[in-house]
């Protein structure tokens, strides 16, 4: 009825559109004929790199991030550290309250700005990208873990600043920490980022995205013993910490540090306990391993929900 | 050979079987449109042609290779245009176009040059280095089209290309679509609801409720719908309709100020119309068949109303993409 008169208004419409058509267009030059090969390891790889790639170009693009990922660790190391100098002095064996803080703030660092290289999938998601990539003749598990490589590349960058402060917290420079100190942030990026990324497979949106993060990651940062030394604590405090996995980042990290400090072996007592399992003190190297086991088996999950998505 | 050859395609979502068991082949370089309106099943019949959704029966085959049997071979040699954008606006041109190439597995050595043709043919080579996010919605679907192109795909999906495009975005659209089918072996698959581009097909599916009802080159399905449209304008237009009806036998209606019905071979009846109607006619105009008629035909619908139901339904995607709907 209302629609019978268009007929004629389309049929009108259809008259410049040819003509404009070709004038739109370039005249025809060379095509370059291009032909894409069989899936192989090789490509598996370039795909790997290219998506590892992408997360440092963006990273490198985004300095707001740079900038606000760094207001969380420097409140911490900064204002609580100096904040609650005066109270702990004492209990402290003379250390400065920053420097005991600063192993735990190293870490926390990376594990937010990994929080937020995992979300970079859910935007991903969100704006599209995602499905440009997840149609490529290439196994999702390249593009996962391109996305969690990258996403702890950037996050263990970041976590380079604030290595970079180890002066203003009495820490003495040494080859040992700095590689030392950003192999254990590479380490727990690549977990925390696996474990984002797990958790972006099931929830679609931003907004449940960062709650659902914040929920998890906040209570497991305070758990973790990186703002207290987690050897006289109350009994339900002890077994949350030796279940937190952010303990075995820390725990290590600390010690790390410590070993660059000339400290007495109270204070080293008072302030780095080792971590126990019912009596028994848990190696360091048991205590990394445990961050990296897990963290690869969240990657397994996470590359498994991925590659049933369809 | 046949670039795709589709046969009792179907896809079920829970009770809803949005496909409903569609038959048809496309032949190499042809230029073939889906068209129907928005939730008639175009989409889903072309998410399961790019292995983006398996079908629940039927087969497909596109570039020679099955569609579930042999996802990757038919990932290598198909390109893609969403409706959606899928760019990263952080990156630029250039860089959306390298990733591309690196993800499909492109040769290093013909990176370089087949970027540079891609990227020309759609008039944004002097902005390679511009951040997308910077791009106009019209420059992006433009880059989004190169890129489909970069790794030379035999077979080149369009969804929906010019929707929400200005006429001279979807002009030049259309004029590269056009010189791809000179310059390169390539079958174009789209989709529109747009009349007046489905013209431009080689052949059109009419795809209504999940079923094709509908399937031949443009001319021969406006053929088929016999009528042509009069409208007349006369002094007195409700004794013109009554006339019609009685003398005629045609149902005649008031649209836009005139007088307006369909019959068959108009040029012969419009000297009978002047002969043998009372009321005096002011103006006459004749036009063919379009494929609005075709539309109207097959589907029982006008394409005003399907372009308002399509717009709903864009506002429900935009909805689904809020909630997560999309992967």
């Amino acid at each position: 009825m209302s629609g019978r008169p268009e007929v004629t208004r389309m049929a009108s419409t259809t008259e410049p559109l040819p003509a404009g058509a070709g004038a739109g267009a370039p005249s025809p030059h060379q095509t370059v004929e291009v032909r894409v090969p069989p899936r192989s390891w090789r490509s598996e790889i370039r795909a790997i790199k290219i998506v590892w790639k992408r997360e440092l170009i963006r990273f490198q693009k985004d300095r707001m991030r740079i900038v606000t990922s760094l207001v969380q660790p420097l409140l911490f190391l900064f204002v609580l550290g100096s904040g609650l100098q005066q109270l702990s002095a004492a209990s402290t064996h003379g250390v400065d309250l920053k420097t005991f803080i600063y192993p735990g703030v190293l870490c926390i660092s990376v594990m937010f700005t990994g929080m937020f290289s995992a979300a970079s999938i859910v935007w991903d998601r969100e704006f599209g990208f995602l499905r440009e990539m997840m149609v490529a003749p290439v196994r999702r598990s390249s593009i996962v873990i391109g996305k969690v490589f990258g996403g702890a590349t950037v996050a263990s960058l970041q976590g380079l600043i604030l290595l970079a402060l180890a002066w203003a917290v009495h820490v003495p420079y040494s080859l040992g920490l700095i590689f030392g100190v950003f192999g254990l942030q590479l380490l727990l990026a690549f977990s925390i980022t696996a474990f984002g990324v797990m958790i972006a497979a099931r929830i679609k949106q931003i907004q449940s995205f960062m709650g659902v993060m914040q929920m998890i990651v906040t209570p497991m940062f305070f758990i973790s013993g990186a703002l207290f030394p987690s050897g006289d604590l109350p009994q339900w405090l002890a077994v949350l910490n030796r279940l937190d996995p952010i303990t075995y980042a820390v725990a290590p990290m600390r010690t790390l540090v410590f070993a660059n400090l000339n400290l007495s072996e109270a204070a080293t007592k008072a302030l780095n306990p080792p971590i126990t399992w019912f009596g028994w003190s848990v190696p360091i190297a048991l205590q990394i391993f445990t961050v990296f086991a897990l963290g690869m088996i969240m990657l397994g999950i996470a590359i498994a929900e991925f590659s049933a998505g369809d | 050979m046949a670039a795709i050859t589709v046969k009792d395609l179907r896809k079920r979502f829970g009770d809803f079987e949005a496909v409903k068991g569609v038959n048809f082949e496309v032949a190499s370089g042809e230029v073939f449109g889906f068209l129907g309106p928005n939730g008639a099943g175009k989409t889903t019949t072309i998410n399961m042609l790019c292995t983006l959704t398996k079908p629940s029966e039927g087969s497909a085959e596109v570039a020679g290779y099955d569609v579930v049997k042999a996802r990757d071979d038919v990932r290598r040699h198909i390109g893609l245009v969403f409706q959606d954008q899928t760019l990263d606006g952080y990156l630029s041109a250039e860089q959306n176009l390298r990733l591309h190439a690196e993800l499909y597995g492109v040769e290093s050595k013909v990176v370089k040059p087949r970027m540079e043709q891609v990227l020309r043919m759609v008039g944004l080579w002097e902005r390679r280095d511009a951040q997308v996010m910077t791009f106009s919605g019209g420059m992006r679907r433009r880059l989004e089209i190169a890129r489909g192109l970069m790794h030379s795909p035999r077979v080149l999906f369009l969804d929906e290309p010019t929707i929400g495009l200005d006429p001279q975005t979807r002009a030049s659209i259309w004029g590269y679509i056009r010189q791809l089918q000179q310059t390169e072996e390539i079958t174009i698959f789209m989709t529109t609801h747009y009349m007046d581009e489905a013209e431009f097909c080689g052949r059109i599916a009419i795809m209504d409720g999940g079923e094709i009802v509908a399937l031949d080159t443009p001319e021969a399905l406006k053929e088929a719908v016999g009528a042509d449209r009069i409208r007349i304008e006369t002094d007195d237009d409700e004794r013109a309709i009554a006339e019609l009806g009685e003398r005629f036998g045609l149902e005649a209606t008031m649209s836009e100020g005139a007088v307006s019905f369909a019959v068959a071979d108009g040029e012969a009846f419009v000297p009978r119309l002047f002969a043998e109607l009372d009321v005096p006619i002011k103006a006459v105009s004749l036009s063919r068949p379009t494929l609005d008629d075709v539309f109207m035909t097959h589907t029982g619908s006008t394409i005003r109303d399907a372009e308002e139901s399509s717009a709903t339904n864009r506002n429900r995607a935009v909805m689904q993409a809020m909630h997560g709907g999309r992967r």
